[in-house]
């Protein structure tokens, strides 16, 4: 294994320049480390200036997710001796304003997390005395995959939809939708068909299927965003067929 | 500097912040309550839980015995009527967050499933496969955005509590976007900030949990409360010191040393059995496994690995299926950080430092003796984990006191009037302090990072698994020597916009003052209790110690320590007994 | 509500322009393999309506007599034709290839609780695809 390697970084302070540029710094090359482990090695002994998001560093927060080498990764969990011999390419994610280095604005996608209502939704709730709501591992499994979302937004990157048209609701929030719609405990597919059968919510996705392919935690979301087409199509037909009795 | 006035504000969006805004809401529609967080609340550390939630439901349990062995665990440090109070409800509470959609494992007719953990002797641990912390936190923080009165601060970094006439007023806080420091003025304050992990080199923690909410309560006059008494989880990776949770053991993992011998049998933890035995070897509680491990090492039967010594944790008996469907996450883990893969091979694992069980000194209701100030989590200690903590009773312990703090800060609150102006100057103050020495400093010549590894290295000699007055005083000296240093901190970034050099630069600041309490605690407590084992004074020492150490700032700054008893009452205090023995002991 | 949004009709923070925003290039799709496979799969489907085009066409020659047959037919042979048919097999093939490979995501089965293996829905989509194209290859070479 070679000593060192490079790594391109991109670098973009508001406060100085107008556009972002490319920073190229040299470290070591460990067996055991990660990208992260380099942007640290670069902020304490180099350069403390260099900004990022990170914390876990074990692939649970969602917070390091960076463009390496043009793909969104999660920097924790990327090892840098599978770029060997480099140079590396470290850009913050695609798709996103860039407020600083490798950090990107994250509102809009927390706006879009709460616009699916991401809670369960129930008529009547009834009180914690009497127990909990019964729930089969079977009716546990149908939506699981679709809760492990980590929000690390590397699914935004990927879509070139929400590149194209930045109204698009995305793959996460809409997998998260689903999420609670296949929750034998919930009630709100209907209130949330309302806000996601639009062009912006599910109509806008083509399919591309790169959100799947990226996916650090095997979410799944273009297949959520499909099937929830499928539903939201047979709901239609239904409510057209049987506009009194659809249910 | 702008000002933003709310009735009550929690600092801190994890697990007990998030439960502790949701019960101000529904304690009083009327008040205003926000969460202010140094990073968007699904990256608190809360997320990295996996193991479980201890909550008694299921027949043949009960919360006498849930209480005890909380109690024993805890070498008899715990306050007992808040044990009491925790153990009553925290089934209540994760029931609560099960109506609120968490996806809790069940069993086959739908009803919650719980396993076994260490230091229990039922089965009463809930669990959400093995990424427990993951789930509830997700569900708290998706549970929240319906409430439209909780309003959030996101990647706001509190620097200072505003204190006048003896009573909190409010904070000062760092709009990391911009770099602006604003004042957030609060009838009540409640600080949820979690542990202190990141004083140590080797930790289980996120880079986040630096102590900041025990650091802000410290410097505004509050005590501290057991700071020598910190939890080294058995199985943690070598070099990231990734956890690898407890369930694996629960499970029916073994340890073994180097020349695969189950050793916790040398070490009164009972008789190894090949399926996994309550409160009996690797079921044993954190504390001892952890010094296990140090004795097997000076007798040098462990396996030396190229980033020190490990033993190994093993899984094959468990079976690919029971893996797979329990432990899918620590799987994910082995084979990404260490390459292995845990049906087949052995995971090399030492321990490392998980949680603290000292913290802000509360009340059961998360009070502290400071007016307006509350805590709840890690951050705080009320006692329920005494010397020693149990797995899987950190999470209910968010939801409980998070709870409890929410209704009694909301409580407070109400009777209180608006936060006089006064204390913007302190906030003007605390701006000007900011820019003085760090951002528009020049000079200096110590790194941040430099600062924090020295102490970092210090505290793991000095303060570490086991510790003697040699080694504490040591400490004690070169952290002094390090804070000298620290008065020389030289920034690269001088740059407004999200400067993290600059976070990093307060975190430091916090970790070493809880640094420096967590060593004079230690100097004080001649006895060994639990975690804090002194092998110049081996005994326990309920005689002059079944009390808490209580570590306070002199106005000079340096620490003074006090101590208070342990509120004892249905369980005097006994012998910790694992093994077999434990199974003819009956939890009264 | 976090505090500092303000909803913009983009759906940015329109409180801090200073943000860099890159723009999205015409040529996105040629930045990488797998959005290029994407457009051209998106692209067959002009050659599917173009071979529906052609049936129609085929079926008005056919019942407008022998001679608009073999105008038709000649039509059919000229190398353009033959070349512009060849290029659209191709991408009928990728269309159907594709397609098949994306049902099991769009559709998730299950029998008895647990969701069927992706590569048995592919391979009954695949059945029905020879099954039909068998039945009518027997119906058109009999005679």
């Amino acid at each position: 294994m070679a000593e060192s390697i490079q790594l391109e970084v991109t670098r973009y302070s508001p406060e100085k320049g107008a556009a972002p540029s490319s920073q190229t710094f040299e470290v070591p090359l460990r067996r055991d480390w990660v990208v992260l482990d380099a942007l640290n090695h670069i902020k304490d002994q180099m350069d403390g200036t260099l900004t990022y998001r990170w914390s876990c560093r074990m692939g649970i927060c969602g917070s390091c997710g960076m463009m390496v080498n043009g793909e969104p990764k999660l920097t924790c969990a990327t090892f840098l001796h599978d770029y060997a011999p480099g140079p590396v390419r470290v850009e913050p994610l695609r798709y996103f304003p860039i407020v600083r280095d490798l950090v990107v604005e994250m509102s809009d996608f927390m706006r879009k997390l709460r616009k699916v209502k991401p809670w369960i939704i129930r008529e009547e709730e009834k009180p914690v005395s009497q127990g909990e709501y019964l729930q089969t591992p079977v009716e546990l499994d149908t939506y699981k995959q679709y809760s492990m979302c980590i929000n690390c937004m590397l699914c935004y990157a990927a879509c070139p939809v929400y590149g194209l048209d930045p109204l698009f609701i995305g793959p996460a929030a809409i997998a998260l939708a689903q999420r609670y719609n296949l929750d034998s405990r919930d009630a709100g597919s209907r209130e949330r068909l309302e806000i996601i059968s639009q062009h912006e919510g599910i109509w806008g996705c083509t399919f591309v299927g790169e959100c799947t392919k990226v996916c650090p935690k095997h979410v799944d979301p273009s297949g959520a965003i499909q099937q929830y087409k499928l539903t939201a199509a047979k709901d239609w037909f239904k409510s057209w067929l049987m506009p009194r009795g659809a249910k | 500097m702008e000002v933003f006035s709310h009735d009550v504000l929690l600092i801190g969006g994890g697990g007990a912040g998030l439960r502790a805004a949701i019960a101000v809401v529904e304690a009083n529609p009327k008040l205003t309550v926000a969460v202010v967080s140094k990073v968007y609340p699904m990256r608190s550390h809360t997320v990295s839980a996996e193991g479980g939630s201890a909550g008694v439901i299921k027949p043949g349990d009960s919360l006498d015995e849930h209480a005890y062995d909380t109690i024993s665990g805890g070498d008899w440090l715990c306050d007992q009527d808040a044990v009491e109070a925790f153990v009553k409800e925290a089934p209540e509470e994760l029931l609560r967050l099960e109506h609120w959609g968490c996806p809790w494992s069940r069993e086959p007719d739908g009803h919650i499933a719980v396993r076994a953990f260490g230091g229990m002797k039922k089965m009463r641990t809930w669990f959400a496969a093995d990424k427990t912390g993951f789930h509830m936190l997700h569900t708290l923080f998706q549970t929240t955005l319906s409430y439209a009165g909780i309003k959030r601060y996101d990647e706001w970094f509190v620097t200072k509590l505003l204190v006048d006439d003896g009573q909190v007023q409010g904070v000062v806080a760092i709009e990391q976007m911009t770099g602006r420091v604003h004042a957030i003025l609060a009838k009540a304050v409640i600080l949820c900030t979690g542990g202190c992990g990141r004083v140590f080199p080797y930790t289980t923690n996120a880079a986040i949990k630096t102590g900041d909410g025990m650091g802000l309560a410290y410097r505004a006059g509050a005590p501290l409360k057991d700071m020598e008494f910190i939890q080294y989880h058995p199985t943690g990776l070598p070099f990231t010191g990734i956890l690898i949770t407890e369930a694996t053991r629960a499970e029916g993992g073994w340890l073994l040393n180097k020349d695969g011998y189950r050793y916790l049998q040398d070490y009164d933890l009972g008789k190894p059995e090949p399926k996994p035995v309550l409160r009996s070897m690797e079921l044993g509680p954190r504390d001892r496994l952890s010094q296990a491990f140090v004795k097997e090492m000076e007798k040098g039967r462990t396996v030396k690995g190229p980033y020190g010594d490990v033993v190994h944790l093993d899984l094959r008996q468990l079976g690919e299926k029971l893996i797979n469907t329990k432990l899918p996450f620590v799987r994910e883990l082995c084979l990404k950080y260490e390459n292995i893969d845990p049906v087949k091979e052995l995971i090399p694992v030492r321990p490392v430092v998980h949680y603290m069980m000292g913290g802000v000194h509360t009340d059961i209701h998360g009070a502290t003796p400071l007016a307006g100030l509350y805590a709840a989590g890690e951050v705080a200690c009320v006692s329920i984990n005494g010397a020693n903590r149990l797995g899987s009773n950190s999470l209910p312990e968010l939801l409980v006191f998070g709870a409890r703090a929410g209704k009694a800060a909301a409580a407070f609150a109400a009777e209180q009037r608006d936060p006089g102006k006064q204390v913007l100057e302190q906030a003007m103050d605390e701006n000007r302090r900011l820019e003085e020495q760090y951002l528009h400093k020049s000079g200096g010549r110590e790194r941040v990072a430099t600062l924090r590894e020295e102490m970092q290295k210090t505290m793991e000699a000095g303060a570490g698994i086991y510790r003697a007055a040699g080694s504490l005083t040591e400490a004690q000296r070169s952290l002094q020597k390090i804070r000298e240093r620290t008065a020389n901190v030289m920034l690269d970034d001088h740059s407004l916009t999200f400067n993290t050099e600059l976070i990093a630069a307060l975190e430091q600041s916090f970790l070493l003052d809880v640094a420096e309490a967590m060593v004079h605690s230690a100097l004080h407590r001649t006895e060994s209790r639990g975690a804090h084992q002194r092998t110049d004074f081996p005994d326990r020492d309920d005689q002059q110690f079944l009390a808490h150490t209580l570590v306070s700032r002199n106005p000079d700054g340096g620490p003074r320590v006090s101590h208070l008893p342990v509120t004892i009452t249905r369980w005097p205090p006994g012998k910790r007994v694992y093994g077999q023995a434990a199974q003819q002991t009956q939890g009264r | 509500m976090t505090h500092g949004e303000h909803d913009a009709v983009q759906g940015y923070t329109t409180h801090h322009p200073r943000w860099f925003r890159k723009r999205v290039s015409t040529y996105w799709w040629l930045e990488q393999w797998a959005y290029l496979k994407f457009v051209l799969r998106e692209l067959s489907s002009i050659f599917v309506a173009g071979f529906i085009v052609i049936v129609l066409l085929w079926i008005r020659a056919v019942s407008g007599g022998p001679e608009a047959y073999e105008t038709f037919l000649n039509c059919m042979k000229s190398p353009l034709v033959v070349v512009l048919s060849v290029i659209g097999i191709v991408f009928v093939a990728l269309h159907s290839v594709t397609w098949f490979g994306l049902t099991p995501r769009a559709m998730a089965v299950r029998v008895a609780g647990k969701k069927l293996p992706e590569f048995l829905i592919i391979a009954v989509n695949y059945a029905a695809w020879i099954v039909a194209s068998g039945f009518i290859a027997w119906v058109v070479l009999r005679g």
